[in-house]
Parts: C-alpha cells; sequence; structure tokens
C-alpha cells in the first residue's frame, strides 16, 4: 500500500508543470495541453482519495472531469481553428481583438 | 521496496518529466507526444490505485480521443512557422515565480498533513475472489443509481460541445 501522500506529491506536481504552461508558455496549442495536463493532476488526486476511503464516488467525480476535458477540447480547438483561419497565427500575443 | 512502489515510481517519473517536455519543447507536434506518454503512465498510476475502469477509460478517451484531435488540428494548421518564433511569453519569470510559491504552498501543505492522511482501511470489495465484483461493476452501480441525474447532464454537456464545436469551426457560407 503506497501512502496517500505520495499520489498528492505527484499530484501536485503535475499541476504545477500545466500552471507553468499555461503562464509562460505563447502557443496556444500547448495552452491547452497544459489545461489537460492539470485536470489529469486533479484526477490522480481524486482516484487516490477515492482508494483510500474505499469509495467510488472519486472516481466517478474522475469520469466527470474527464467529459469537462473532452467538451473543452473539442470547443477549444474549434475556438483555435476559427481563430487561425481569420489571424494566421497560434501566437497568443497577436490574439488581442478584445484587449482593452 | 515493494512492486507497487517500484511501479508508482517508474510511472510518476515519466509522466513528471514527459510533462516538462511538453511544456518545453518547441515544436507542437512533439508536444502532443510527450503529452501521451504522460496520460499513458498517468493510466499505469490509476492501474495502481486499482481504478482498472478509469485506466481504461484514460487511455480511450485521452489518448484516442483527446490527443487524435489534438493532432489533427495541429496537422491543419502549419506549424513551421511557429518553431522559429519566441516560444516564451514576456513575463515568463513571472509565472515561474508563481508557479513556484504554488508547488511550495502545495507541497507544505501535504507535507504538513502525511500523517492525518492516513486514513482507516475500508473493507475492499474487489479483492474477495469469490462472489466477484469488479471495479467496472461497482463504478457502474454508483453511475446509474447515485450519480444518475450527473451523468445524464454530461451527456447534454457533451452534446452542446458538439454542436458548438461544429457552429465554431465551420466555413462561413456567404449569403445568396
Amino acid at each position: 500500500m503506497i501512502p496517500i501522500a505520495h499520489y498528492l506529491f505527484l499530484g501536485a506536481a503535475l499541476f504545477t508543470i500545466g500552471v507553468v504552461g499555461v503562464l509562460t508558455r505563447k502557443n496556444i496549442m500547448v495552452i491547452l495541453m497544459s489545461i489537460e495536463l492539470m485536470m489529469n493532476a486533479v484526477n490522480i488526486n481524486l482516484i487516490a482519495f477515492s482508494r483510500h476511503l474505499g469509495q467510488t464516488s472519486g472516481q466517478i467525480f474522475a469520469i466527470f472531469v474527464i467529459v469537462v476535458a473532452a467538451a473543452e477540447a473539442a470547443v477549444g480547438l474549434g475556438i483555435v481553428i476559427a481563430m487561425f483561419r481569420n489571424k494566421e497565427t497560434m501566437n497568443i500575443n497577436e490574439i488581442d481583438l478584445m484587449k482593452w | 521496496m515493494s512492486v507497487e512502489l517500484i511501479l508508482f515510481y517508474v510511472f510518476a517519473a515519466i509522466a513528471v518529466i514527459s510533462a516538462i517536455l511538453v511544456i518545453t519543447r518547441k515544436n507542437v507536434v512533439h508536444s502532443a507526444v510527450c503529452l501521451a506518454a504522460t496520460l499513458l503512465s498517468v493510466a499505469g498510476l490509476f492501474l495502481t490505485l486499482h481504478a482498472e475502469f478509469l485506466a481504461g477509460v484514460q487511455v480511450i478517451v485521452y489518448v484516442g480521443g483527446i490527443l487524435v484531435l489534438f493532432v489533427f488540428v495541429i496537422m491543419l494548421i502549419s506549424v513551421e512557422k511557429t518553431v522559429h518564433e519566441r516560444q516564451f511569453g514576456r513575463g515568463w519569470v513571472v509565472g515561474l515565480i508563481a508557479a513556484i510559491l504554488l508547488i511550495a504552498e502545495l507541497a507544505f501543505v501535504v507535507w504538513r498533513g502525511k500523517d492525518s492522511l492516513v486514513l482507516p482501511q475500508a473493507a475492499q470489495a474487489t479483492e474477495s475472489p469469490l462472489g466477484f465484483t469488479g471495479n467496472s461493476q461497482m463504478v457502474g452501480e454508483a453511475l446509474y443509481t447515485t450519480y444518475l441525474l450527473p451523468f445524464e447532464i454530461a451527456s447534454i454537456l457533451l452534446l452542446v460541445a458538439i454542436v458548438g464545436a461544429v457552429a465554431l469551426a465551420k466555413r462561413k457560407t456567404q449569403p445568396e
């Protein structure tokens, strides 16, 4: 039996790597991938707690997180395609139409 | 050191290293391949947690669905131009400092509470060899009884996402 703290540390590390990707990269595809990384970190935590409490509720929540991740990826990539068609760029610094 | 612990460290090392590669590679295709490695090792971690159903869902939905979607979009838009651009925004130092603070905070909280996290071990239904109730059966029962309404709402969310993605990516037809 692995202590649950191991999984929590791993989840924290993966989440932080995702945060670094979102905050520092300029390529919108890499930012979307970093969001997927963060959702995976959350799933690890949920399933670790589900295992240690002996309940399935955590796994159900993880399934819903996966559903939301799929929906988010579909809509996000649709936005990327529409954006690329209009501005021919994937650089988020050039996508500033709604910036004040 | 038990086999379980060795497996955990192997999968965790692959996950963290390839996650770092995801956010540092210049080429987006390389990032996508590294993301596949991360997602597969997270599926392995789910197996070490005895969540077999979710490990399968992770491989099928993430690697087989979402990642293929990413690769399709990367193929649709040109990659060559973006490789030569600067990859990190101007505020990357601020972002890195914020992230270091975040991991320090999270690690401190987990470290402080690591003794209180030893929870009483509930009776695991997965470990009874006779009268076998597998992980998939337990998840399925919970999903179709207690969590039936959220399950149906999730299906509506997916429908809305499909319609939204098609509406966003569709080429505008010229009005006659």
